[in-house]
């Protein structure tokens, strides 16, 4: 039975579905990516997915409008950066924990709303395959790569995008100046406070993005918790990645094709327990952490407060 | 002038240690707003759930029932806290404990009561040690950030449990009659802990508030206790001291884990008698191992003052529950509130720092300045805090 998985329709199948599985990792870990570049470690990304999700589940069934549905999820996120940016940039909080306290109130907001609106399992028409013509007729990859909703090409095309504002605009130079060494970037006339605003109401939006991806992209319902860990996961892929997109994005492949493995062990009946199965993606981050961990070079300034002196 | 001062000074420290009530304050504010929202009446839901929580001496002894694993799970995040390591994992620890002091008390029969209960509280600590110690290792030893490989051990731990609950450790009951309760069996009756009847509070709470007492002599009165707090302080200078810093680090996880476990064995041994989930995540801990985090915050992350702390939050979850039932409001509400509670916490921790400063600097002026360091050493011995 092992043998089947190393039949061909099978492993195309891995990667086609972890091709699309990785995208709500790779809306959540660019995002995250960009705040921890610029010195903020953002725990709540799990709570601005969940809230996220059930935003465009909620505004998608009621007004059949999917992009209105995405749109909100920007929204809650972009809502949930703010606080978490006046929280940790004007009130210094301690950000771990008060990203412990984001996600708990994402999550228990995000049951309440589920159980008060809607209360039952209704699901989404969610976003169609899109075949980009020509490229899909190449032999084997074509309909992997090519056959994809809207949300997946988008968030792969984020990757070099964020690549780009990074490392070859002012912007990115800033957002890693503060990251770096906020004194000396203050010193030099930028706004640590403005930079840092900015990377998590960003980091936000990518996350309540990729909580609709989830809701009305790939799942197409919402369920209580539904990202189990998930956002945790993609703050792990930016330490695994190294703070650079590429890196996040080899992260979120890794293990969603690792995740698509377990599906496919489930779905082929080899005999090994369900449970032992799901657990896999969550040991090999802890192994991918402890192996990345000793030769790894944290922004300088990550988790710590900014104050001007005087 | 002098008198002036020091009137202030005192002022200044009510207000500090009211800083969390004031917190919780602003949240169940945040939460009668919602309440609104929702076109329901604040203050009847307020007093369901005040009610639920204090209404009669079973209510009151069911608000104990929560605040023991809220409080053991928080005095672990206490030590964590001080050894400047943050532990999410205490929903993985409790679930270890849990399973692997479940499996004693049904492996063993037959053995008198207060020996397998004993055996059964240090098996679990043992698992809630294991399950903090691999982060703590981890983190010490190869740089992995715990607050992530703890939330990952909590989702392997759930898979354990359900795999467990549903295979090898099932019910045999359950299995014959086809059933899909994912539970085990129950503890013989001897191996149950004893309980103040006719309320179903027993001898955990006791041992909880016990601990805490015991956990504030450990990190204040002990050599122990030093060094976990000298190294969360400040690491280059324990290492210069000839403390083994990777060590310490370790070992405040893994004495942190170690509550955790024994919350999850109490719950086993105290409440349930035997373990049972209901296939979600927080299943079998009720979501204690992330409350417990916000009634140690809330006790100010000292060890005694999360006494009533633990209370409070199990005050809260225990009223959530007659609220659902008396206004039809989920009790997710809480859960949010509770973050929310986090949330304001941390954010008020600037105005007791912006105060601390302030108070040093007036004693700069009243005193000769400071000459060296001793203010950092003076941190460290000072009591309470």
């Amino acid at each position: 039975m092992i043998a089947d998985l190393f039949n061909l329709t099978v492993l195309l199948g891995i990667l086609a579905s972890g091709i699309r599985l990785a995208t709500p990792y790779l809306y959540a870990s660019i995002g995250e990516t960009f705040s921890q570049r610029s010195g903020v470690l953002n725990l709540g990304v799990e709570g601005q997915m969940l809230l996220g999700a059930f935003a465009a589940f909620y505004v998608s069934i009621n007004t059949g409008n999917l992009w209105l549905g995405v749109l909100a999820a920007m929204a809650v996120g972009a809502i949930m950066g703010l606080a978490m940016a006046f929280v940790t940039v004007n009130l210094h909080a301690k950000q771990g924990i008060s990203g412990i306290g984001f996600y708990l109130f994402g999550l228990g907001m995000s049951n309440l709303l589920f159980q008060l609106l809607v209360g039952t399992v209704e699901t989404v028409r969610g976003f169609p395959k899109i075949d980009i013509p020509l490229l899909v007729n190449i032999p084997i990859i074509g309909s992997i790569l090519f056959s994809q909703n809207i949300l997946v090409y988008v968030a792969f095309l984020l990757v070099p995008a964020a690549w780009f504002v990074l490392n070859k605009t002012t912007l990115g130079l800033n957002i890693r100046a503060v990251g770096e060494n906020p004194e000396a970037a203050d010193s030099l006339g930028v706004s640590v406070a403005r930079v840092r605003y900015f990377t998590i109401i960003l980091g936000g939006t990518l996350s309540g993005l990729g909580g609709a991806s989830l809701s009305v992209a790939l799942l197409n319902v919402f369920q209580q918790n539904m990202t189990a860990g998930l956002g945790f996961i993609a703050v792990a892929l930016v330490y695994f990645g190294g703070w650079r997109p590429w890196g996040a994005l080899a992260g979120a492949l890794l293990f969603s094709m690792v995740n698509a493995l377990q599906l496919w062990i489930q779905v082929l009946g080899i005999p090994i327990a369900t449970e032992l199965a799901v657990m896999m993606p969550y040991i090999l981050t802890i192994l991918v952490l402890t192996v990345s961990g000793r030769k790894m070079r944290t922004p300088s300034a990550l988790t710590k407060p900014f104050e001007r002196e005087g | 002038m002098n008198n002036q001062k020091s009137m202030k000074f005192r002022l200044g420290t009510i207000v500090d240690a009211l800083l969390p009530v004031f917190a919780t304050l602003a949240a169940l504010l945040v939460g009668a707003v919602m309440l609104l929202i929702l076109r329901v009446n604040p203050i009847v839901a307020y007093k369901a759930l005040f009610e639920g929580a204090f209404g009669s001496t079973n209510a009151f002894a069911e608000t104990l029932v929560k605040a023991t694993p809220l409080l053991l799970v928080g005095l672990g995040i206490c030590i964590a806290y001080r050894g400047n390591v943050i532990n999410i994992g205490g929903e993985g620890q409790m679930i270890i404990g849990a399973l692997l002091s479940t499996w004693v008390g049904l492996r063993f029969t037959g053995l008198p009561g207060w020996l397998m209960i004993t055996i059964g509280m240090l098996v679990g600590i043992l698992g809630g040690c294991v399950w903090g110690g691999i982060p703590g290792i981890l983190k010490a030893y190869f740089n992995v950030n715990e607050i992530l490989s703890t939330v990952m051990m909590n989702s392997i731990a759930v898979q354990l449990m359900n795999f467990f609950l549903t295979g090898p450790m099932m019910d045999p009951a359950q299995a014959e009659i086809a059933s899909q309760i994912p539970q085990t069996a129950r503890l013989e009756e001897a191996y149950r802990l004893p309980r103040f009847v006719p309320t179903r509070l027993h001898l955990g709470a006791l041992i909880a508030v016990i601990l805490a007492v015991l956990v504030y002599i450990l990190l204040w009165h002990t050599t122990l206790g030093y060094r976990i707090r000298a190294v969360g302080q400040n690491p280059p200078a324990s290492r210069y001291a000839g403390i083994k810093v990777h060590r310490y680090v370790a070992l405040s996880l893994i004495l942190s884990g170690a509550f955790s476990g024994l919350a999850g064995a109490i719950q086993v041994y105290g409440v349930n008698f035997r373990m049972i989930t209901d296939g979600s995540t927080t299943g079998f801990t009720g979501g204690v191992g992330f409350n417990g985090i916000v009634a140690a915050l809330f006790g100010q992350l000292h060890p005694v003052l999360t006494i009533p702390a633990s209370v409070l939050f199990g005050a809260l979850l225990v009223g959530a529950n007659t609220m659902q039932r008396v206004v039809q409001i989920p009790s997710a509400l809480i859960m949010a509130l509770n973050g929310l509670v986090v949330v304001f916490v941390v954010s008020s921790e600037i105005w007791r720092k912006r105060r601390q400063t302030k108070r040093l600097s007036i004693a700069d002026e009243e005193e000769e300045p400071n000459h060296g360091n001793s203010n950092e050493s003076e941190y460290l011995t000072e009591d309470g805090r």
